[in-house]
């Protein structure tokens, strides 16, 4: 089964309509200005497990919807 | 096969000591490689391999085995023909047959920029020592003329493409056998069923690991877990560019006739081989969603499926026997990252994504390198992990595209 993303305004809906949108999570423990900045450009928490992301409809409604997946099942 | 090989193996299996020199996490081939040639070049066999399933069991055994150095980027393709110089001699160098076959690859474009960026490619590649050349259609046609010159009515005419003869399958569990044991013979320990669930840290530095069967000290960890990478690096306090998406495969029965090289569309977004069995093997691109599922679906075969019958039309007339997925450590900059993290006593090999296979003999050797003289070699200097912040990245149109 291919996965599908819950629209609050289309229903659930394949991944494949679906542009994922990475949201910067630079640790708290990075307090430097410069080393936050090149986590927030390049650095990823690539969470397995429950997380909570921002994914853009662009084959649907064409809004930014939030959605919490677990990613170890999806 | 597993079993049908461990019998045969010449090595028996020893208990865990409490410490080690190098403690690597992950039995893929980057993993055993890296134990393979710290034990054949530099006689470092204090050394133990940890995989938590079986060896081979991450992507080193789920890829469609395509081995090739025709990237579009200097550093790239010396890298990637080092490797390619090394699959060749591998199956001399262990005594064990890897199944390697120099099949030759056809990666073909449908239009005026394509056709462009192929004739650059070759250009690169043969400054850089990859045997890469540029090819017109009449020559698609002569190197395989399954090839549909026509594909779509015209839609995905073929104008022109690369062919590489250097390229090569080999059979991937063969290949993560044959250098357990080469490496095992010689004293390293690999250790199944042996999941690293922390790290041991005296301040910042990484001192060792804790797995499901005890802590195991370490004078260096060195993470090749794949597509979990980011896991193991956050325990090490490392952040890395990092995101795991799953690739799919799939094979059909056997076509009754040889089917000589690789053919690949990035293009068109798929890419096929013949296993030496005769099934087609098809991959496509990775899925969309970031994952660490190895479900496979049904719009994979249809999407994979598409262009592959119009490129190549005896296709229609095969069937799907089975389909299976690897979940890829894919980097910001398609390429791999190789060495220091910047924690004391953490190294990683990673950032392979959906194209480490190849890479497997170079990347190992390039570690143990690094590793037994505490530098970093020349050959992988331009894959470091500082590159992110001093903004030199790698990127590399033959990586990006569909074709592993
Ligand atoms: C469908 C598919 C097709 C591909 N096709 C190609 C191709 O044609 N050509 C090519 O060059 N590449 C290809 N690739 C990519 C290639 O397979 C990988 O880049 C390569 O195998 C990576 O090897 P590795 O040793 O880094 O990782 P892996 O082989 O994934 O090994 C990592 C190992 O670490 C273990 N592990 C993870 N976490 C832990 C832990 N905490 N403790 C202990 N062990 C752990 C896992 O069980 C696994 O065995 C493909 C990949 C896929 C999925
Ligand atoms: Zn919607």
């Amino acid at each position: 089964m291919v996965l599908r993303l819950d629209c609050p305004h289309c229903g659930p809906r394949p991944a494949d309509e679906w542009v994922y949108g990475e949201v910067p999570d630079p640790p708290d423990y990075l307090t430097e200005g410069d080393e936050r900045d090149v986590d927030r450009g390049f650095m990823m928490s690539n969470t397995e497990g429950v997380k909570v992301e921002r994914w853009f409809h662009a084959g649907g409604c064409r809004r930014w919807q939030t959605i919490t997946r677990d990613t170890t099942i999806g | 096969m597993n079993e049908f090989i461990e019998a045969q193996v010449a090595f028996g299996w020893e208990d865990m000591r409490s410490s080690y020199d190098v403690v690597i996490v992950g039995g893929g081939g980057h993993g055993l490689s890296t134990a393979y040639h710290l034990a054949t070049r530099h006689g470092i066999t204090n050394v133990a391999v940890l995989e938590r399933g079986y060896i081979g069991s991450g992507n080193s055994g789920r890829n469609t085995t395509i081995i090739r150095a025709n990237y579009s980027i200097p550093e790239a393709v010396r890298f990637y023909q080092r490797s390619v110089d090394l699959y060749s001699r591998l199956e001399e160098e262990t005594g064990r047959w890897i199944m390697h076959d120099r099949k030759g690859l056809l990666w073909l474009v449908h239009g005026v920029p394509g056709t462009r960026n192929e004739r650059a490619r070759s250009i690169v590649n043969q400054a850089f020592g990859a045997d890469t050349v540029y090819v017109t259609p009449e020559e698609v046609g002569e190197i395989c003329p399954e090839v549909d010159l026509n594909a779509g009515g015209g839609e995905y005419r073929v104008t022109g493409g690369s062919y590489s003869p250097h390229a090569a399958t080999a059979r991937h569990d063969r290949v993560v056998w044959a250098l357990a044991e080469g490496a095992m013979k010689l004293g390293v320990h690999v250790h199944q069923r042996t999941s690293v669930t922390g790290l041991l840290k005296v301040g910042d530095r990484v001192t060792g690991v804790l797995t499901d069967r005890g802590p195991v000290a370490a004078g260096v960890v060195v993470s090749a877990v794949g597509g979990h990478v980011s896991t193991l690096a956050a325990m090490a306090g490392v952040r890395l560019p990092i995101r795991t998406h799953p690739l799919q495969a799939y094979v059909t029965n056997h076509y009754a006739r040889s089917f000589r090289p690789i053919v690949a569309s990035a293009e068109m977004g798929f890419y096929v081989s013949q296993t030496p069995r005769g099934e087609m093997l098809l991959g496509s691109r990775i899925d969309n969603q970031p994952s660490y599922s190895y479900r496979s679906s049904y719009e994979f075969l249809s999407y994979c499926s598409l262009p592959a019958v119009t490129l190549l039309p005896f296709l229609r007339n095969l069937t799907i026997l089975r389909q299976w997925a690897g979940v890829c450590d894919m980097s910001v900059d398609m390429s791999p990252i190789m060495g220091y993290t910047g924690v004391e006593g953490f190294l990683v090999t990673t950032g392979w994504g959906t194209g480490g296979f190849k890479g497997i003999p170079a990347g190992g050797e390039q570690m143990a390198k690094l590793i037994a003289t505490d530098r970093t070699p020349e050959l992988i200097a331009p894959f470091s992990l500082d590159r992110f912040k001093q903004d030199r990245l790698m990127f590399d149109p033959g990586s990006t595209g569909t074709t592993h």
